[in-house]
């Protein structure tokens, strides 16, 4: 059969139109007038949930599957941002970005499937004073060890491990208890109680994505704390360890992990689908603005600095480790916050889905978006699930039932002649509207005093 | 503090990497506002006791002071954050920063804002960053670099470049300043502006320098006193005249029998 003519015009336009929606976005963001920032960000989350949701006979404009790579663009741009921070920002090449994203939507799908499926909150009660503890006992060893100089790293990180290791027991014990007063508020079957409520359902999963981002933190915490010590080359081969370790303990989740909900190889079902437009773009919206705060700070110019030059930045009285950890965390919060969203948009997970080669898929987007650039990682996402997926597979899928294979070969193909043409990355480091830098404007200096 | 204390202070300084002695025994005091050039043939450890005093290497033996406060076991942050600034022997500059950014970094120990002010952007984010931009501009206004602001670093030439870098040390406020051959690849036109550079900063900032240096000029132009090293040993102290006749300095740049060539 021949390829759709129609189709492909369809898609390529589907793919600019895309691509102009995240610049007005970035644009609208940037304008100096609060008021055309308040309109313009509604006006872009209003244009695509109309588009949803206005049906011209019986299709609705965007139809499912565009609609499910939108969401899916959505949480890629939030995993992809998380690692661009990691490696593009801070010069930290990490493979782990998939690993954190899958510890996010498990965590946050447990959370929401007890809770919906079995009418308790103690799993959502467990995680949220989990990551409140953990959090805790984090931050006051944290100051507390700042006394000491000349800690071995390890030392510190056996103190980190007991803390939380006793933060979990606590929030295991304390979070059934408490489980065993709240869940009463669920009622029964017949007289249905207020958690029973789609609002609080609604509440219980922004609760959980939010714990889950913070969770996926507190894990990287542990987890970059000793191996950020290494050389990028061997911080490389340590997370896709990472990846692998948690990939496997997903596989077998019903066997060797008590989790007999998650079922293990076979896949998680009957997680809700909660996640709404507003949600994937409001959560997306936060990740975008936090980033941006963060790069263009004295924190972000250290974070750059590492990146730029380990020795001088040592030189310039800048804590590298710490900045390091903090990179990591960060951009693992981000991984497991979109987690959190993609697990309730799709309703089911499969340990696949975060396996060793999805796992390469944010490194190809911020390679091929622009390492170092927020815009182009933004935009690759968006553009590469609607070309991957949207215009390649359907298009390949057309021509025969193996065909769509060949989508493998057609994009490393892409990408090496992008890296051939355009080693930057397509966007380079140009950024739009809101991601650009703050202009410094040049003074008349007189030469006062700076000390 | 009076004159005589010592702001830096090293005893029996030692350094081995594996069996190869890089640094023995090196011993040396510095006081408050002097000029002090550590000189020595190639090799002879040099910038091993700069990155030793620096944090970036560990000694194996030996004791270092800073405003009489042992600086055994800190981490090179820490070290600056006390008050002690270097350059590198080739240029370290973050070269795909604004040269403005470059600067910048060297604020932020005390920016006066931390992560959450910036994530928020808090009204404390604002001030203490627009304060930070001015104090960073008036700086780069100091060593005549205002008009290169926003280029790139990389992009800027060899010896402005190097002012680029010795701004940014001073930025971080130190008391010591450690200059690792700063001349190497300069011109003798951009060497006279360097001699005078050093000249105006230490004036002008109080500063106490160390200076590592081949070219003889700037050693013995602005040096007040000359340790000189060789094989990781110190084999002569002096003044510039005291060392220029020393035998085994001599002997040490020229080899045996060439005394009177020098």
């Amino acid at each position: 059969m021949q390829p759709n003519l129609g189709f492909l015009l369809g898609s390529i336009v589907k793919i600019v139109l895309v691509l102009a929606w995240v610049y007005g976005l970035l644009q609208v963001m940037g304008s100096a007038s609060k008021w055309v920032r308040i309109a313009g960000i509604v006006a872009a989350f209003g244009i695509v949930q109309l588009a949803i949701s206005i049906k011209i006979g019986n299709q609705p404009i965007l139809n499912n599957f565009d609609t499910g790579l939108l969401f899916q663009g959505a949480t890629m741009a939030m995993v992809a941002l998380g690692l661009n921070l990691i490696y593009g920002f801070n010069g930290q090449f990490s493979l782990g970005q998939y690993g954190f994203y899958g510890l996010g939507a498990y965590a946050a799908a447990y959370a929401t499937y007890k809770w919906t499926n079995e009418k308790t909150a103690s799993a959502l009660l467990v995680l949220l004073l989990f990551v409140i503890l953990a959090g805790a006992v984090i931050i006051g060893l944290r100051r507390f060890l700042k006394r000491f100089t000349a800690l071995p790293v390890l030392s510190a990180f056996t103190l980190y491990l007991i803390g939380v290791i006793i933060a979990g027991a606590v929030a295991v014990v304390a979070g059934n208890a408490l489980a065993s007063v709240v869940n009463p508020l669920f009622g029964t079957k017949e007289a249905p109680g207020i958690l029973a409520s789609n609002a609080a359902l609604q509440a219980a999963f922004v609760v959980a994505v939010i714990c889950a981002g913070a969770f996926a933190a507190v894990v990287s915490f542990l987890f970059g704390l000793p191996v950020l010590t290494l050389g990028s080359d061997y911080f490389g081969i340590a997370t896709l360890g990472f990846t692998i370790v948690v990939n496997t303990l997903l596989v077998n989740s019903d066997t060797i992990l008590p989790f007999p909900e998650m079922k293990g190889g076979r896949g998680m079902i009957g997680i809700p689908k909660v996640t709404t437009w507003f949600w994937a773009f409001l959560f997306l919206l936060i990740v975008i603005i936090v980033m941006r705060n963060m790069i263009y700070s004295s924190t972000g110019r250290a974070t750059m600095s590492v990146r730029e030059d380990e020795t001088a930045a040592k030189a310039m009285g800048i804590d590298i480790a710490g900045n390091k950890l903090l990179a990591f965390v960060v951009g693992s919060l981000f991984a497991g916050l979109a987690g959190g969203v993609y697990a309730h948009y799709i309703g089911f997970l499969s340990p696949d889905t975060f396996g060793f080669l999805p796992g390469f898929n944010p490194l190809i987007i911020i390679v091929f978006g622009g390492l170092g650039s927020m815009t182009g990682t933004i935009a690759a996402s968006f553009g590469w699930l609607f070309f991957l997926e949207g215009l390649l597979r359907v298009l390949l899928g057309q021509m025969g039932t193996e065909a769509p294979t060949w989508r493998f070969v057609l994009y490393p193909i892409a990408l090496l002649l992008l890296m051939l043409l355009r080693p930057q990355g397509l966007l380079g480091k140009i950024e739009w509207g809101f991601l650009r830098a703050p202009v410094v404007k040049p003074r008349a200096t007189t030469a006062t005093a700076a000390k | 503090m009076s004159n005589d204390v010592p702001i830096l202070e090293i005893q029996g300084l030692t350094k081995f990497f594996g069996g190869l002695r890089a640094v023995n025994d090196f011993s040396m005091a510095i006081r408050r506002s002097e000029l002090v050039g550590l000189i020595g043939p190639n090799g002879a450890g040099k910038t091993t006791v700069f990155n030793l005093i620096t944090g970036l290497y560990k000694a194996s033996g030996g004791e270092i002071s800073f405003l009489g406060a042992s600086l055994a076991g800190m981490e090179p942050f820490e070290i600056t954050q006390l008050g002690i600034g270097r350059t590198f022997q080739n240029i370290r500059l973050f070269p795909d920063l604004t040269v403005l950014d470059n600067v910048r970094i060297a604020y932020h120990p005390h920016a006066g804002y931390g992560f959450f002010d910036s994530i928020l952007r808090t009204s404390r984010y604002t001030a203490k960053e627009r304060e930070l931009t001015e104090q960073a501009q008036d700086f780069l206004a100091i060593f005549k670099l205002e008009r290169f602001q926003d280029e790139i670093a990389k992009n800027l030439p060899y010896g402005e470049q190097r002012r680029v870098e010795i701004a940014r040390a001073l930025a971080a406020n130190p008391r010591l300043l450690l200059l690792d051959e700063p001349a190497a690849g300069m011109n003798p036109n951009e060497i006279m502006n360097l001699m005078e550079l050093i000249d105006f900063i230490r004036k002008r900032f109080d500063l106490t320098i160390l200076l590592i240096e081949h070219q003889m000029r700037v050693v013995m132009g602005i040096c007040e006193r000359i340790t000189v090293m060789d094989f990781g040993e110190v084999i002569a102290r002096g003044t510039p005249k005291e060392i220029q006749s020393n035998e085994r300095v001599i002997e040490a740049y020229l080899g045996k029998g060439a005394g009177h060539a020098a």
